[in-house]
């Protein structure tokens, strides 16, 4: 793929890890080969064989299982430190990393004072760009994370990408950048896929009367999950099925030889039916998930693709109202 | 060498004649069913594949001929589906799959897949192992389900033993068989459309195949399979009874050889004068990570290709083999799904392909010469060649040096 950018991240976002592994000296990440222990050294010779475009700096973010104290969270900031100089120490030395980006990374778990600390003495080191680390899961309040998101950012460069790992819903994506996060990944789309939903829900903030009257459709049709009288069905269904998605094993389906979104231009919905997807989930078939990820990939771009435009001219907050009024 | 045709209309309903066929024949034309014969060898047209493996663009990249829908795979089970295919206009309109269709009569199905099946006169009774209702499958009822799928070939409903069992019940499901290919035959409302396809059974008995043969070749249906081989039996007793079946069969349809096989069985069945095949072979060995290649398979899940920066096989052009590297795959096998489809594409070409490859040597006449250099290159040398490919080659003239 040389015409992608290559970002290389720390951990899987879409499979947490185990908390209570890292030290001063490693950060254990997780392969299919089990744990491994990242020492700063081991870690960068890594990536002078990967050579990615962006790399995520070698960081202790065991801060999101919930007991963080105030001690963990000081020593997830000074560890995470020590590692970015000895990062950026090695890059220096490394020729084949250096049109490599080191992106540093944000941490400091639910403490403001050592969140601050952390975007500030990160800011001074020669990075391109920030990962703020720390925001997945549920552990934390929305709220406070929110706060801490928009006090972080204010702290930090105009000119350098804020990253983010672990937010992948459309309500809450749209809360992040306007709290000044700059690039998500796409683990939301994955996860949709494995429990079997394709994404149905809006993005089209134009008022054009046509595109309305699909749009009310679309709403309609993601507002009917859970309301499902089947109750075997929904209760086969996975519990973190959100309103922006549509269960397609659910019976209701069988039937339904419409495209899995009107309109929609990806491979799926161009060439078969929602009964169809239905038919290959309900028989296991692989090919189930390979449709599915095309639609909810090419779904979940083009949603990026209408937050870059209302960015453009200033719409945001029409955006904003269409995608709340669906997160329901 | 002699063209002969065969009478299976294509898919618009239109019958092939002789003028289409010159020229149109061999560019791997999947909407016809034609055929050549020179003594034995026949070539074969189709290749089937089981359907919901791969995308339909993917199956349209390789070439691919036919489908193969089996029953209790799909939701196309007899109280429940065709009705809603019926509303999709059709198997081909429910999958947007516009190329030729094959179904199975779903019996076979019943008696490997399904536990608690009875075979009576009447049908096939078994338990739905979706929600334990009890399903009798008469032949009528399996025609009726196949004409509601719409598809191109249908298979008669026949009763299947197992090609191990011995004995009077052999017998009976031979005749059963026959009497069953004429309920079925007189069930098809679309016989204009949907060409049904007898199934010559009689285990390995000669005496009861040769039985079977001589009934069944009296009626006029469009095409014949041999069935009930590809059990399990010895390769000695499968490849004589393959070849018993192909020389009572008329030249002038095709012969449909079902549950072969590996790349070496279809090979010598084609030498014994079969048309079409049909296995999941290709497509469940390369789910379990095994790709097959002309010198056998690569299995590349092994620990050796970990660093092979070669594709699977530097003379295939199919779209994993343009993109990919041994060791990708190697490493993408350990986590993703992915692996396994892109495994399967590469199967379903080279399977398409040593198809492709046949043809044309038949077309060329040099048939006798591509099956040498297959088996040359396949095998490391002539002492690992099966015996009973050797013996199956040799009654139909070709030597193996």
């Amino acid at each position: 793929m040389p015409e992608s950018v290559l970002y290389c991240s720390l951990h899987d976002p879409g499979t947490p890890c185990p908390p209570g592994y890292n030290n001063n000296k490693t950060v254990s990440i997780w392969g299919y080969g089990g744990r491994m222990e990242m020492t700063a050294s081991k870690f960068m010779s890594m990536q002078r064989a990967l050579q990615p475009d962006w790399l995520q700096c070698l960081s202790d973010g065991d801060t999101i299982s919930g007991e963080t104290s105030r001690k963990r969270a000081k020593k997830s900031v000074d560890r995470s430190l020590s590692f970015l100089d000895e990062c950026l120490r090695l890059q220096e030395k490394s020729p084949e990393l250096q049109g490599s980006v080191m992106v540093g990374v944000i941490e400091g778990g639910d403490v403001l004072e050592e969140r601050l600390r952390s975007a500030r003495e990160t800011a001074k080191r020669t990075v391109g760009g920030f990962l703020l680390d720390g925001f997945q899961g549920q552990a934390m309040a929305k709220e406070t994370k929110l706060k801490l998101m928009a006090s972080v950012t204010a702290e930090l460069p105009e000119d350098k990408p804020r990253f983010i790992h672990g937010i992948g819903k459309p309500d809450e994506i749209l809360e992040y950048i306007e709290r000044g996060v700059d690039v998500f990944e796409s683990f939301f789309p994955y996860q949709v896929t494995e429990r079997g939903c394709a994404l149905s829900f809006s993005y089209d903030y134009n008022p054009d009367p046509e595109a309305a009257v699909i749009k009310q459709n679309g709403i309609q049709d993601a507002g009917k999950n859970g309301t499902e009288k089947d109750i075997n069905e929904t209760s086969k269904a996975d519990p973190e099925i959100t309103s922006f998605e549509i269960f397609l094993k659910e019976k209701r389906y069988r039937d339904d030889f419409g495209p899995l979104v009107h309109g929609c231009t990806c491979y799926c919905c161009q060439n078969h039916s929602r009964a169809y997807v239905h038919h290959l989930l309900v028989t296991n078939e692989l090919l189930a998930g390979v449709l599915l990820m095309m639609h909810n990939f090419q779904h979940y771009f083009s949603f990026f693709h209408s937050i870059r435009d209302a960015l453009r001219d200033d719409r945001l907050d029409q955006l904003k109202e269409l995608i709340f009024r669906q997160a329901l | 060498m002699a063209a002969s045709l065969c009478p299976v209309p294509a898919r618009q309903g239109q019958t092939v004649g002789p003028a289409s066929l010159t020229s149109c024949l061999w560019r791997s034309l999947p909407d016809i069913v034609s055929f050549h014969r020179a003594g034995s060898p026949a070539s074969c047209q189709y290749d089937i594949v089981n359907a919901a493996e791969l995308t339909r663009s993917i199956m349209e990249l390789t070439n691919c001929a036919a489908l193969e829908m089996e029953k209790p795979r799909g939701t196309v089970m007899p109280h429940t589906g065709p009705e809603l295919i019926k509303q999709a206009n059709g198997l081909h309109g429910f999958m947007n799959w516009q190329q030729n269709l094959l179904t199975d009569s779903g019996g076979f199905q019943m008696v490997s897949l399904v536990e608690l099946s009875e075979v009576t006169e009447e049908g096939v009774r078994f338990r739905s192992p979706y929600d334990g209702e009890e399903i009798l499958l008469t032949p009528e009822k399996s025609i009726e389900i196949q004409n509601a799928l719409g598809s191109d070939i249908m298979m008669q409903l026949d009763d299947v033993v197992s090609s191990t069992v011995t004995g009077p019940r052999v017998e009976e499901a031979m005749y059963r068989s026959i009497r069953w290919l004429d309920r079925c035959m007189a069930a098809n409302s679309k016989p204009d459309k949907q060409n049904l396809f007898a199934i010559i059974q009689g285990g390995l008995d000669p005496a009861l195949r040769t039985k079977c043969l001589e009934e069944m070749t009296q009626r006029d249906v469009p095409g014949f399979a041999i069935g009930g081989l590809s059990g399990g039996e010895a390769k000695d007793h499968f490849w004589r009874m393959v070849t018993l079946s192909t020389d009572r069969l008329p030249r002038g349809k095709p012969r449909y050889l079902m549950g072969v096989g590996y790349p070496t069985d279809l090979v010598v069945c084609v030498a014994l004068g079969c048309d079409m095949f049909d296995c999941v072979f290709p497509t469940r060995t390369a789910r379990f990570g095994s790709a097959l290649v002309p010198w056998g398979s690569l299995p590349v899940r092994n620990k050796q290709f970990a660093k092979d920066f070669r594709p699977i096989d530097e003379s295939c052009d199919c779209p994993t083999c343009r993109r990919y590297s041994r060791a990708f795959l190697h490493a993408l096998f350990r986590s993703e799904t992915a692996a396994m489809h892109l495994l399967t594409v590469h199967n379903i070409a080279y399977q398409l392909n040593l198809m492709r490859s046949i043809r044309e040597s038949i077309v060329e006449q040099r048939f006798p010469q591509f099956v040498r250099d297959f088996m040359r290159t396949m095998y490391s040398s002539q002492e690992q060649y099966p015996p009973w490919a050797v013996e199956a080659l040799a009654s139909v003239n070709i030597t193996l040096e």
